[in-house]
């Protein structure tokens, strides 16, 4: 069901970038370039993980069964419930994307919240209920901010007389010279903050470690490739609109500066991190500031964003399976207890480093490609400042990163290789090793056709 | 009419400062349903000239929502999860409630300096629209049980509503009833987390909530 | 002649009435019978008839606490603008003379009964310092709330200017001013939600046990003066609520004494109906009833 299901949105999705839909609903749902772009990366990854999942929920055994830390008592949410949640976790992510409407987009926006909320609670222990609460209730006020941010943005179009307009994005960027800007400029910063809460971006990201390390891992890996993305697309919207009315310098510095302060709080984290599932979600935060900045330069920028936004996602999902693998196996998140996992988990071991590599942005891989394009970005417009800083980071998050991911593939085996228990499932690396493959791909090859969108998708955001 | 809508203002700021200063949770509820029955009052207030089909069943949808079903809700929580009954806070109720007094003067404050659009019937919309959504943030992050936590989250919600309806009065039917919706359901997932909490810690206060942490 | 010096000899005459007025309403709601209506004045004739006693620890302040006391309200008495008449004694700013007349019976008050040198009196005289610095910001900025809504800068301007035109464009905030007014009436007036008039010997209360040591005149003073205090800050609740005035002086007249029978209804009322707070909530109603009153500030100063 969850593969037929998940098979059928990507040839929807693959169907689109051959004919582009037209708009529905007066043009409440519309497929633009940068729609489709996140479109495709959804669906992609939510097709990888299914298979994925279907392999996990097999070996996820029924009945009660000790908490690997605690040695406290634990089930887990009934399966069709988790497929339910799943199901309609994909859904509420493509109303998302498609919307044009800022109001069905805060409504899909928090519908995802609540569609995923179950899914962190898949474990029914106490950590992942603390997660579960804690994701529910930051991300639900942040999103309040969020719909504040709407209504400013119908304060914005009501010109001191005359009639409003609607939250279409498209009659938006036609109205572009009847805003008011001190409600816009209101409006961005509630929904940069609200969006930005879901998003991951610092010092709004407290739930996003705890919730991506209790929940399950092929959730963690929908969570930071998918849903971060969903709401990286909002504040893209309301910067489309700035970018519209002539104040894209103003959104672009609170975009610059949310990014460099993520990236430094989460190469901070990083640094002595203790369990790998909450160092990948830092790391997560760290791509989001990434994504944030290359928006926030414009220019070249942006494109470098767009391309980076796939390839963290995809990178960000063979981490997450693969980490999904080594808990499985291991029993434990801290990363001083797992050692030598590439000869216990010959296979995850490979995939670990080649996810270590790829998310580090080392060459062969796309996210290079991207992160250099920003970087480059960045010393076109002379902001010297900004590269150094960025270069730092990114150094900083490789050297925490390289230590943790060394230590854990390396060194000798920290527990008893049980041919039993440690066999590596068809389902349980072919999925990861796929996404690998297309991260590399991107890295050494770009095919035009997506080399086309993705510039398209930058020429409507502002960029070149 | 003006003078009306301006005393459903001052009424809900009243509704908030009442909130700050309660110690019973089970007031606090009930305090939070009579503000959503203001809230739903205000629909009809601001189209005054036809009070139209559309307005009509918006007040209703909002007033069964916000008076009737979410505090039911969270008073089945209550009593499901035989939890104390005191709010207890981490700030004293004089000095939340002094608190309030400042977010209010920082808001009225903020709403001055932005300019009045000119379909607001009252310039009081902004400042108490703030001024709910900080209390809302205020009763977050200030009481401990998780039931004052949701209570918190709705005052917001019932703020940037207040500024919804007030300043849109033609935005699309479907949206406001998603919004609706989505408070709903989220309501309803946190009352059954709570119970959750409840069941497996014996305690619903978020500050003992702390092994995630780095 | 201004009406005013007509409105001041009724209030002395009156206001023990008051008193009167909010023990039959309770006695009603109790159902019995209750006192006459002299009664308060049957008291202070019986407590003039005798003579004082002092006890050996205290010293002169302790004596000449009923007589600033009884002054200090009669000072304030006369700048209580009535009935929309202009008072005897108004000035601009005459708020602050109020308030510090006001002040300065409450601290004699309460160093007389540190000077008694009994514990028991010395916690009333605590609470009543904490209370009253509490109140105290309650009455003051409800007034400069009114202040601000009318332009008048001494209280007969204030309360003259008030109309029933201001209920029409600012009721809200009439209301909420007229609210905190009347818990500072309460608190002030040691009345049943914060103190308890009638006992004597509970932990809990505050005023009657400062005057515990009193007897004779000096306790017809006090009660005297306790009796004027209720009667200020009622007519200034009254003028709040019912501003009737400008058509004719009789008519001003008697709704403004009938305002002031209503408020002893309803203060009898409450009394009935309320049970004391316990004493840790007093500071949140008074909190509280500050917060109203900045409310109404912060509303009007937009």
């Amino acid at each position: 069901m969850l593969i037929i299901v998940a098979a059928l949105h990507t040839t929807l999705t693959a169907g689109c970038w051959i004919v582009s839909p037209p708009s529905v609903l007066m043009g409440w749902l519309m497929l633009d370039d940068v729609a489709l772009l996140f479109l495709s990366i959804t669906s992609l990854l939510f097709l990888i993980s299914s298979f994925y999942a279907v392999g996990y929920l097999r070996r996820e055994t029924e009945g009660s069964r000790p908490d690997f830390e605690d040695q406290s008592l634990f089930v887990n949410a009934p399966e069709t419930r988790f497929i339910a949640c799943l199901l309609f976790f994909l859904s509420t992510m493509t109303v998302v994307i498609l919307s044009r409407h800022f109001g069905l987009f805060w409504v899909a926006m928090e519908a995802t919240t609540l569609a995923s909320a179950p899914l962190i609670y898949f474990h029914r222990h106490h950590r992942s209920l603390e997660a579960t609460w804690k994701y529910l209730m930051i991300c639900s006020v942040g999103i309040a901010m969020a719909l504040l941010g709407n209504f400013f943005l119908v304060a914005a179009t009501i010109p001191a007389e005359g009639e409003s307009v609607s939250l279409v994005l498209d009659q938006l960027i036609q109205h572009n010279n009847g805003f008011q800007i001190i409600w816009l400029k209101a409006a961005f910063i509630f929904i940069l903050v609200g969006y930005g809460t879901k998003m991951g971006l610092a010092p709004m990201h407290t739930w996003l470690p705890d919730a991506h390390s209790e929940s399950p891992s092929v959730v963690s890996a929908l969570l930071s490739g998918a849903l971060l993305n969903c709401a990286f697309l909002g504040i893209l919207r309301t910067h489309q609109l700035c970018v519209a009315a002539g104040i894209q310098r103003f959104s672009q510095d609170l975009l610059l500066g949310f990014g460099l302060f993520s990236m430094a709080v989460a190469a901070v984290f990083i640094l002595g991190q203790r369990d790998y599932k909450r160092m990948l979600a830092y790391s997560s935060i760290e791509h989001m500031g990434i994504l944030a900045l290359g928006i926030g330069l414009g220019g070249e920028g942006i494109f470098g964003a767009m391309f980076h936004a796939v390839n963290h996602s995809l990178t960000k999902g063979l981490l997450f399976l693969t980490a999904g693998n080594i808990l499985a196996v291991y029993h434990t998140k801290s990363t001083s207890d797992v050692r030598g996992i590439l000869k216990i988990l010959p296979l995850s071991g490979i995939l670990w480093i080649t996810g270590f590599l790829a998310i580090v942005g080392s060459p062969p891989f796309g996210t290079f490609l991207s992160e250099f394009t920003i970087l480059k970005a960045a010393i076109d417009q002379q902001q010297i400042g900004v590269a150094v800083v960025y270069l730092a980071l990114l150094s900083l998050i490789f050297i925490g990163m390289a230590d943790i991911f060394l230590r854990t593939a390396l060194g000798r085996q920290s527990i008893e290789s049980d041919n039993d228990t440690v066999r590596e499932h068809a389902l349980m690396v072919v999925p990861p090793f796929c996404l690998a493959v297309i991260v590399l791909c991107l890295g050494i090859y770009l095919p035009s056709a997506f080399s086309r969108l993705l510039h398209d998708a930058a020429q409507i955001l502002g960029g070149i | 009419m003006t003078s009306f809508f301006d005393a459903i203002m001052v009424l809900l700021i009243l509704t908030n400062l009442a909130l700050l200063g309660t110690s019973r949770l089970r007031t606090c509820i009930h305090i939070c349903a009579l503000q959503g029955l203001l809230l739903g009052t205000l629909p009809l207030t601001t189209t005054i000239e036809l009070i139209s089909f559309r307005a009509f069943l918006l007040a209703g949808g909002g007033m069964v929502m916000k008076a009737i079903v979410f505090p039911r809700l969270l008073e089945r929580t209550l009593q499901d999860t035989h939890v104390q009954r005191e709010v207890e806070p981490f700030i004293g109720y004089s000095i939340s409630l002094l608190a309030g007094i400042g977010l209010l003067g920082f808001s009225l404050w903020l709403g001055s300096r932005l300019p009045l659009p000119s379909m607001i019937t009252s310039p009081l919309v902004i400042p108490v629209s703030f001024f709910m959504m900080m209390v809302g943030l205020l009763l977050i992050v200030s009481r401990k049980k998780a039931l004052t936590q949701v209570l918190g989250y709705l005052v917001m919600e019932n703020g940037i509503y207040a500024f919804g309806v007030a300043i849109s009065p033609e935005a699309p039917f479907l949206v406001e009833m998603g919004m609706l919706l989505d408070a709903f359901v989220a309501v309803f997932i946190m009352g059954i987390l709570m119970f959750h909490i409840n069941r497996e810690f014996d305690h619903i206060d978020t500050d003992r909530l702390s092994v995630l942490k780095d | 002649m201004n009406a005013a010096y007509l409105h001041l000899p009724v209030a002395l005459i009156f206001a023990p009435a008051l008193l009167s007025v909010i023990n039959r309403i309770k006695a009603l709601f109790a159902g019995r019978t209750g006192p006459p209506l002299l009664q308060p004045y049957y008291d202070l004739a019986k407590l003039l008839k005798k003579g004082a006693v002092y006890s050996r620890t205290t010293t002169w302040v302790f004596r000449m606490n009923p007589i600033i006391g009884l002054s200090a309200v009669l000072v304030a008495l006369a700048f209580i603008p009535f009935a929309g008449s202009v008072a005897v004694l108004a000035t601009k700013g005459d708020i602050f003379i109020l308030a510090y007349v006001l002040g300065l019976a409450r601290f004699f008050l309460i160093i007389a009964a540190l000077d008694a040198g009994s514990s028991f009196e010395g916690m009333g005289a605590s609470r009543e310092a904490q209370f009253s610095a509490l109140t105290e910001p309650a009455f003051l900025v409800g007034l400069a709330a009114v202040s601000r809504a009318t332009g008048g800068l001494s209280l007969s301007e204030m309360y003259g200017a008030l109309s029933f035109q201001t209920w029409m464009s600012i009721g809200p905030i009439v209301l909420l001013v007229a609210a905190a007014f009347l818990i500072v009436l309460l608190t002030e007036n040691a009345r049943i939600p914060v103190d308890d008039p009638n006992t004597h010997l509970e932990l809990t209360m505050i005023h009657e046990v400062m005057v515990l040591d009193y007897s004779g005149p000096d306790l017809a003073m006090i009660f005297y003066a306790s009796a004027l205090k209720l009667w200020i800050f009622g007519s200034l609740l009254v003028g709040l609520v019912l501003p009737i005035h400008g058509a004719n002086l009789w008519l001003d007249a008697l709704a403004a004494y009938g305002g002031m029978v209503i408020m002893a209804v309803c203060v009898g009322v409450i009394e009935s109906c309320m049970a004391r707070l316990r004493l840790l909530r007093i500071p949140q109603l008074l909190v509280a009833a500050s917060s109203l009153s900045i409310l109404a500030f912060l509303l009007l100063l937009r």
